[in-house]
């Protein structure tokens, strides 16, 4: 990557179009968090890339003064892909909604993050689809009234963390649109993943959905309804940060307890290990009614990337027959002269 | 020449043919495809001139001995330019009773049949669906039949290799192939070289297949001399000097496209999803990475052409190939590579349809889905090639214009000639003019839809080039700064110039030249793609007889050449055989408004030349 000559801010990598997002969006919040965090990550506009594909946030490439692909709906993963393969060297980011890439893109998710594609994925997640005007989305409660389930949505949701990890991902975080102290840092533990890292941001729409997310994310709950959890670090949360998280008798779930009751002491507490894929997915699994909503990196444990396996083979390849020449290809094998 | 075929010369004079068509057919599981292919080897070393037809079912092992199982390959070749792999088959070599059922039809009366009576059990003459043994009934009256039992003949002669019934069985059609190389006095050494060679870790097999090879030879020595069997010599054909080697339409697209990244000096990034019987062309591609060639076999078609597009924004060619369900899924894609103007070669080749259709079977019938088939107003430019040597020129100019004019082309090629080989004056690598793309790099007065006055292009701009950070989608850009824009005359500006691009295209290929025949007279027979054989050999064979009758085939399909309307128009009769019910014709049509009249076929076979020539003759002094 590319030395920055001189220091970026964050108004570098803000463009001259005006932000057409509604007025209030959470859309507006994460922008704002990535273009301040781009300069801290030593990020360069000319090596920066953003793909998206169709949704509302789809629209985030418009302005990144970066480069920017605004593609169509669901494959932005598969552009970025190409994108990789042509160039490892570029630094890539994949924006999209729920819709985008739950729904239309599920596909191209699965494999981009199976492939291990060293780029980030965003997902703003705000449970309904905007763009089209607040038709129920793959990850909607059963139950959510909208345009096209009037009676309310039948369908069981999709986790974001638990697809992704299903998928084979590598590096699995979560944090809320508003947070911009906790958003840029998981900006940077994205960022900083070689691999594919998935970042599901979870964002208020103002006009379709607005406030979801307020039973973990309204300031008056978000201490007792979120973990933040932290690799190395006990899995406590609540106003008196005497709640912990702690593997149940069963063994195979998480439960929540209070320091201090029930015999509960703080070394009952589970320890949050990033690189442990079952933790991970207990912590993706957490039922949001009965449990905190575990934010933060979930899951990170790095192995190889595609472009550099592919990059290792064309070099193989190379390093086989250096002299590679088209004429001698066109002559290879039974040839003849009249 | 092997000395054991000139020892046969001097035995008995061979029976001399201007051209002969044999066919070989058995199941799935025979080894027939193999076997054509050994057999075209050795034919073109000959030096006839030749082409082939290989003709599967869609099943990798259909149930044996059932007539939907039947594998079958064609060759047509000799003493003169061979055009087509033949009309009707002059030596059928059928493995069992399936293999008769299915090609009896297309053998010529008073032709030669090969039966391997070792297979026509009562059980499989019923699974072929004959009543009676073929062999007894009054089936095969009027054919010269020969017999045998070329099972047993081939346990007898691998014996010694300890191979198992089943293993053993399996050398059966080099048995064939060794008494077909007598026949036609072919060389036997490359095949033995090939059989070593590939089974070169199982030396046992390779002795096995070279003992079954030599004993079918020995047989059709032996069976000479008692007189029952038939044998030829077809002379060389004339054939311009040069380097030659026989190529299939997938290995000379895929170096095409390969040669014509390197002519524009870009890197050639593959994004592909297999399909029947597109999927050579990613095959051969993922060998070819020390050409700087990197292929993605993607999750879907739509990912495959959308990792191509996302290659070719990153400043590498982006290609993607598929047959027509596939290249429907690519639709939406297709339209984005339009709308942000990145150069992007689509190779459609065509199979039979609608939906999954025939999938290993020929048709010419996405014409309408390539120049057509997106929504709104959304050309591209779109190539033919005409036969499987021809896909290398078609995919170097694909690349060409791809790259001049930032936009994406589809190259169109079929079933029959991605599978088909004939052989292929090498061309020199290095006499083909280069192309070379200039990336802009000057950030002075740049906007990513900056146009070439000429060209209509608009400037390429990499990620990773400092001050050219831009961003595109498909969502109406300005014509005079690239941002989005929703303006209503500036859409209908933007619309005319994509339009005017792609039509300006017409001003920088070659005028339609007349394939054979003057550029008037009685009737111009039009083609595109693969019936190209079957009409100039039909066009050659009434032009004998001196009718007034032309033959132009079209390589470039969108834009046309921009001659070709007055070219129609100084013909009484335009016809269009096509291999569809009647596409190019309607463009034609649509274009011209000349009274084009179709000629149709879509049974999955390649036109026979007697069909466009009955076709023509119909018409001829109406």
């Amino acid at each position: 990557m590319n030395v920055a000559p001189e220091k970026l801010t964050a108004k570098d990598f803000a463009t001259d179009q005006e932000v057409r997002w509604c007025p209030g969006c959470g859309d507006y919040a994460i922008l704002k968090a990535l273009q301040r965090t781009m300069p801290e990550i030593g990020a360069t506009t000319e090596n920066t890339v953003f793909v998206s594909g169709i949704g509302c946030a789809a629209r985030f490439p418009y302005y990144m003064d970066t480069y920017g692909f605004h593609t169509i709906h669901g494959r932005a993963p598969a552009f970025a892909t190409g994108i990789k393969l042509a160039n490892p060297d570029l630094d890539v980011w994949v924006v999209g909604g729920d819709g985008d890439m739950l729904s239309i893109g599920g596909n191209h998710l699965m494999h981009v993050l199976r492939r291990n594609v060293d780029l980030q994925v965003m997902i703003f997640n705000n449970e309904i689809y905007g763009l089209t005007k607040g038709q129920y989305s793959p990850t909607s409660r059963i139950g959510t009234r909208s345009p096209s389930t009037p009676q309310g949505s039948v369908e069981a949701p999709v986790s974001a963390a638990l697809f992704a990890l299903g998928a084979g991902a590598r590096f699995v975080a979560r944090s809320v649109d508003t947070d911009q102290k906790h958003l840029p840092e998981m900006f940077k533990r994205a960022h900083g993943h070689r691999g594919a890292s998935l970042l599901e941001i979870f964002q208020n729409c103002i006009v379709y959905n607005d406030g979801v997310f307020d039973g973990f994310k309204a300031p008056a709950v978000a201490t007792d309804r979120q973990v933040r959890v932290v690799h190395g670090e006990p899995m406590i949360f609540g106003k008196e940060k005497n709640r912990g998280l702690r593997l149940a008798s069963s063994g195979f779930e998480i439960e929540a307890v209070t320091i201090g009751e029930n015999g509960v002491t703080a070394d009952d507490v589970l320890v949050h290990d990033e690189t442990n894929r079952i933790m991970a997915n207990l912590l993706a699994s957490m039922d949001p009614d009965t449990m905190p909503v575990a934010l933060g990196v979930l899951y990170c444990d790095p192995a190889p990337t595609y472009e550099a396996g592919v990059v290792d083979q064309v070099e193989q390849a190379r390093a086989a027959e250096p002299e590679a020449d088209l004429n001698k290809l066109l002559r290879s094998g039974y040839t003849w002269t009249v | 020449m092997a000395s054991s075929a000139a020892v046969a010369e001097s035995r008995a004079p061979r029976e001399s043919r201007d051209s002969v068509v044999v066919r070989f057919a058995g199941d799935s599981g025979d080894g027939m495809q193999l076997t054509g292919g050994q057999f075209t080897q050795a034919t073109a070393l000959a030096g006839n001139d030749l082409a082939t037809f290989p003709d599967f079912p869609a099943e990798i092992r259909a149930p044996a001995g059932t007539t939907f199982g039947v594998s079958s390959f064609q060759i047509n070749f000799g003493a003169r330019r061979i055009k087509t792999s033949g009309d009707a088959i002059d030596v059928l070599v059928a493995m069992n009773p399936a293999a008769l059922k299915v090609e009896l039809p297309h053998v010529r009366t008073g032709g030669v049949i090969i039966v391997d009576v070792g297979s026509f059990s009562d059980r499989n003459i019923k699974r072929a669906g004959f009543t009676e043994s073929p062999l007894t009934d009054k089936t095969l009256d009027g054919y010269r039949v020969i017999e045998i039992d070329m099972s047993a003949l081939t346990m007898e002669a691998v014996k010694e290799s300890g191979l198992g019934k089943k293993e053993a069985l399996r050398s059966k059609n080099l048995w064939t192939l060794g008494l077909i190389y007598w026949m036609y006095g072919r060389d036997r050494q490359p095949t033995i070289d090939w059989l070593n060679g590939k089974f070169a870790k199982r030396p046992e097999i390779a002795a096995a297949n070279i003992a079954a090879l030599n004993a079918g030879h020995a047989f059709g020595e032996t069976a000479e001399l008692a007189g029952e069997m038939p044998s030829y010599s077809v002379p060389q054909a004339e054939i311009a000097p040069g380097e030659y080697r026989t190529v299939s339409g997938g290995e000379a697209l895929s170096w095409g496209l390969v040669v014509g990244a390197q002519k524009a000096g870009l890197r050639l990034m593959l994004g592909s999803y297999p399909i029947t019987p597109a999927s050579p062309l990613l095959h051969i591609l993922s060998r070819l990475k020390q050409y700087g060639v990197v292929t993605f076999q993607a999750e879907d078609e739509i990912a495959a052409v959308c990792s191509a597009i996302g290659a070719s924004f990153a400043g590498d060619l982006g290609v993607t190939s598929s047959s027509g369900p596939g290249i429907a899924l690519k639709g939406e894609a297709i339209g984005l590579a339009i709308s942000t103007e990145l150069p992007l070669v689509i190779v459609n080749s065509q199979r039979a349809g609608p939906s999954t259709g025939l999938p290993t079977k020929t048709e010419q019938s996405d014409l309408y889905q390539a120049v057509y088939g997106r929504n709104a107003d959304a050309p591209l430019v779109v190539l033919a090639s005409r036969s499987p040597s021809d896909c290398f020129e078609t995919a170097v100019e694909a690349v060409r214009l791809a790259t001049r004019y930032m936009t994406p082309v589809m190259l169109l090629t079929d079933g029959y000639i991605a599978n088909a080989a004939e052989p292929w004056l090498i061309p020199d690598v290095d006499a083909i003019a280069p192309f070379e793309v200039a990336f802009r790099s000057d950030p002075e007065g740049f906007h990513p839809f900056l146009r070439d006055d000429k060209t209509l292009a608009r400037n390429w701009a990499v990620p990773g080039t400092a001050g050219l950070e831009h961003r595109i989608g498909g969502i109406e850009k300005g014509y005079g700064s690239g941002h989005i824009s929703y303006d209503a005359e500036n859409h209908q500006k933007m619309t005319d110039t994509r339009k005017a691009k792609i039509d300006g295209i017409a001003n920088d290929i070659p005028e339609q030249a007349v394939e054979e025949g003057e550029d008037k007279g009685e009737i111009a027979v039009v083609g595109w793609g693969s019936t190209y054989g079957p009409i100039d050999r039909a066009v050659s064979n009434l032009r004998a007889e001196g009718h007034a009758v032309s033959h132009i085939h079209l390589r470039h399909i969108w834009p046309l050449p921009r001659n070709l309307g007055s070219l129609l128009g100084n013909f009484k009769t335009v016809l269009v055989p096509e291999m569809n019910t009647g596409q190019l014709v309607a463009v034609l049509r649509s274009e011209y408004l000349v009274p084009a009249e179709k000629v149709s076929k879509v049974s999955g076979q390649p036109f026979k030349i007697s069909e466009i020539e009955d076709a023509i003759r119909a018409r001829l002094g109406a």
